[in-house]
């Protein structure tokens, strides 16, 4: 059997960033991705990101994944297995691996599970028809694949991906009907919303989806305003033409996996729901598992690049690598800490602070 | 499309049928790209209400995209490679396995 020092499952922003830390302890590394090509979600990602110059804010997204891609491809002790899903893990610290060729299997030291997020689904009549659309889904296709989703879009959710997904099928030349926020305020950045109100989209917060209209197809939406306690309003209705529903209604971590695997979980509404719990070295409550990015808790690509950094570190230096190891564990916690400081990191230190609350020895 | 930050490069240009009819895509591009490009947006029917169910995650996640290709049922057509030549169709219910 095939065995590596460090495996990792899933090759996004996370991922990537703790196969090259775990290589660069000194660690053998194998990547696992299901997808044909490394990068994640970052590939298709064509805004600059924030943060500070540490976390390449100022960078686009694509732009990043094929930094750390090309890194990648230059760190010999990693071997990149595309096309590669993982099945299951064993006790005896196997990896099962589905690949074009058939079933393998993987004996991994230490592994890293950085398998990300799906979007959350929104409950409406009609929420199964053709045109309903994640916002994920909508990024893909325009920025990836160069095909528009449709004509004219409602967006549901004006938080950082609904106003940002809302910019980009604007610079795709695709008509936004409005963007609806049950919330009574915008959550996402202001300077992302100003830039979709400029291009004269309306903003309708404190609204949601009453029903998607069309019997195959969407060709239009029902609209309702929300009261103060997030009740419908009677006869507040509003028919809005449009063919696709955009969902950007929150992710939800991928963690199948760490459940099979019988990692600890808890419910963490913060966090987007059920995440594994783990200390502060990303290490879950089974010695040999780390986990980073948003399956460990919905987050952003900065913060699960500096989280996979982290988990590698610790995952090479469990196995007694240590190139300055604690040094740059250190630097890495800086770095999360300044990531969630002040407002926007609220939620996150309120999430990571209910699950620790939960404990982990147990 | 011409795009303001993106250059797109594609892959040869194939044909494919879907329910028998000729359609143009790109190699490698996934296979509900092709279809959403030429307005296809109904992939496949659900099994008990035969409800219309078209892409939805794009990760090959959520199983909405699910239809036939060359006489496989299941296929992920939202992370399937296109090639050319292929046959797909529209998946009602289950899918037969053969």
């Amino acid at each position: 059997m095939k065995s590596v020092e460090v495996a990792v499952v899933g090759a996004g922003p996370a991922g990537l960033s703790a196969a090259l830390a775990a290589a660069g302890q000194g660690a053998s590394v194998a990547l696992i991705e299901r997808d044909e090509r490394l990068g994640g979600q970052l590939v298709k990602q064509t805004h600059k990101f924030f943060g500070s110059e540490r976390q390449e804010a100022g960078v686009r997204g694509f732009v990043i994944a094929r930094g750390l891609a090309e890194a990648v491809a230059a760190e010999p002790a990693i071997e990149v297995r595309l096309s590669s899903t993982a099945l299951g893990y064993y006790t005896d610290k196997v990896v099962y691996l589905e690949e074009p060729d058939g079933l393998v299997k993987l004996r991994a030291e230490r592994t890293i599970i950085t398998t990300g997020a799906a979007e959350r689904m929104l409950a409406f009549p009609g929420n199964d028809l053709p045109g309903v659309y994640g916002a994920g889904a909508v990024q893909t296709l325009m920025n990836v694949h160069a095909v528009r989703p449709g004509s004219r879009v409602l967006m549901v959710g004006a938080g950082n991906i609904g106003l940002i997904v809302s910019y980009q099928l604007l610079q795709a030349r695709v008509e936004v009907a409005a963007v609806l926020e049950a919330a009574p305020h915008v959550g996402g950045y202001l300077v992302h919303a100003a830039k979709i109100r400029r291009a004269g989209v309306p903003i309708l917060v404190s609204h949601s989806v009453k029903e998607a209209l069309g019997e195959r197809e969407v060709r239009g939406v029902v609209v309702q305003r929300l009261d103060s306690a997030w009740k419908p309003v009677p006869e507040t209705e509003a028919t809005i033409v449009c063919d696709v529903i955009c969902l950007a209604t929150g992710l939800t971590p991928l963690t199948e996996l760490a459940w099979q695997v019988g990692c600890k979980m808890g419910y963490v509404p913060e966090l987007g729901g059920h995440v594994p719990w783990h200390d502060e070295d990303m290490r879950t409550t089974i010695e040999d598992i780390y986990v980073a990015g948003d399956c460990s808790g919905v987050e952003e690509a900065s913060a699960a690049m500096v989280g996979g950094r982290l988990a590698g570190l610790s995952a090479a230096a469990s196995l007694g690598h240590d190139r300055r190891v604690a040094e740059m564990k250190e630097v890495a916690r800086e770095e999360l800490a300044a990531l969630r400081a002040g407002p926007t990191g609220d939620k996150i230190r309120k999430g990571l602070a209910r699950l620790r609350g939960a404990g982990g020895s147990g | 499309m011409d795009h303001p930050i993106l250059e797109f490069e594609k892959g040869r240009p194939v044909k494919f049928t879907f329910e028998n009819q000729e359609l143009p895509g790109y190699e490698g591009e996934p296979i509900a790209a092709a279809l959403l490009a030429a307005g296809i947006r109904v992939l496949r029917e659900s099994p008990r209400r035969h409800r219309p169910r078209g892409f939805f995650c794009a990760i090959g996640n959520c199983s909405s995209c699910l239809m036939v290709v060359d006489g496989v049922p299941n296929v992920r057509v939202c992370v399937e490679p296109l090639r050319a030549g292929m046959r797909v169709e529209r998946q009602r219910g289950h899918g037969d396995i053969r």
